[in-house]
């Protein structure tokens, strides 16, 4: 299916967030969200995609 | 020093993390300041932040997370959200951007985000104005410290209204006050803590100096003596002179 991850649009075989990380390599420490929604880790084996779903991952960096 | 939502910091230097010349100089700037809190924030997953959060919590410092560049409540919940997970803390920055060329804090937003993520559990430290009533407003809504900015992120301008700062610290004397945004050199850090601040968070003025290690140390310094000098009850200021040398017993001798 077809979703924008990071504003960038993928075509990916996960059905759920959890399968969405591992196939993007994405193993580290990270949040998610889901269309601007806050998805908690405990929550994401249960998160089932859509298509054109906008899902968010970020990870700990530089701030001020 | 007062505690910051029950939490003891040994030294009232908040530093930021971002805009250094290097990984390894920032983390010399911590060890050589002793800085006792580290910001940081959240961005797209792009490789490098698994390695900058090994760094910091290496560093064994305090961690709060921001939210900058957030420009709307629901974006600014939603950070926070994230951040707690990835961070592990209930400590939030709280910055809701009014203004991209000053980058002012939209306090009416601010004061709603604080409500709803206070009642959420977060500890709250939002970015705010000197403006009184905005404060009230936002120890209301839940918040236990108040950071004020001293002038416009990364401008160096020092305090721009002293006046306001110093109104603000009577007006909460018991809620822990950090001076947020504004600092250029370890004068203004020093004048912050002599107002009776209990901290000065502070980033571009250290990472973008010539010798961000050299300048983190300096910082510490100024901290440490504005504060002790407020602690040691300064003098007033008089408009006249008064002899320091006494007058009596002075010869004759003209």
């Amino acid at each position: 299916m077809k979703i924008i991850l990071n504003g960038e649009p993928r075509v990916v075989q996960a059905m759920t967030l959890t399968d969405l990380l591992t196939e993007c390599g994405l193993t580290g420490r990270v949040a998610t969200a889901v269309n601007e929604e806050f998805v908690a880790s405990s929550l994401r084996m249960s998160c089932r995609l859509k298509d054109g779903d906008r899902v968010e991952v970020l990870s700990p960096m530089q701030g001020g | 020093m007062k505690d910051f939502y029950g939490t003891q910091l040994p030294n009232a230097l908040m530093l930021g993390t971002a805009q250094y010349p290097s990984p390894a100089i920032l983390e010399q700037a911590f060890r050589a300041s002793g800085a006792s809190v580290a910001t940081v924030s959240l961005r797209r997953e792009s490789g490098a932040g698994q390695a900058f959060w090994q760094m910091i919590r290496d560093l064994g410092v305090t961690v709060l997370p921001n939210t900058a560049g957030c420009h709307t409540v629901k974006e600014a919940v939603t950070t926070a959200q994230m951040a707690r997970e990835v961070f592990d803390t209930k400590w939030i920055k709280l910055e809701l951007i009014g203004h991209t060329d000053s980058l002012q804090p939209d306090v009416f937003q601010l004061v709603e985000a604080a409500r709803i993520l206070t009642e959420d559990g977060f500890r709250v430290f939002p970015y705010t104005t000197d403006d009184l009533i905005v404060g009230e407003r936002l120890l209301e809504a839940g918040c236990e410290v108040l950071m004020p900015w001293g002038a416009p992120i990364g401008s160096g301008r020092g305090l721009s209204n002293t006046y306001a700062l110093r109104a603000m610290r009577a007006a909460f004397p018991d809620v822990p006050l950090v001076i947020d945004a504004g600092i250029g050199v370890p004068s203004h850090a020093a004048q912050a803590m002599e107002l009776g601040y209990d901290a000065v968070l502070l980033n571009t003025a250290v990472a973008r100096a010539g010798d961000p290690v050299e300048m983190a140390r300096a910082m510490a310094l100024a901290i440490e003596a504005g504060q002790r000098a407020y602690q040691a009850d300064p003098i007033e200021q008089r408009d006249m002179a008064e002899p320091s040398t006494p007058v009596i017993g002075k010869a004759f001798l003209s």
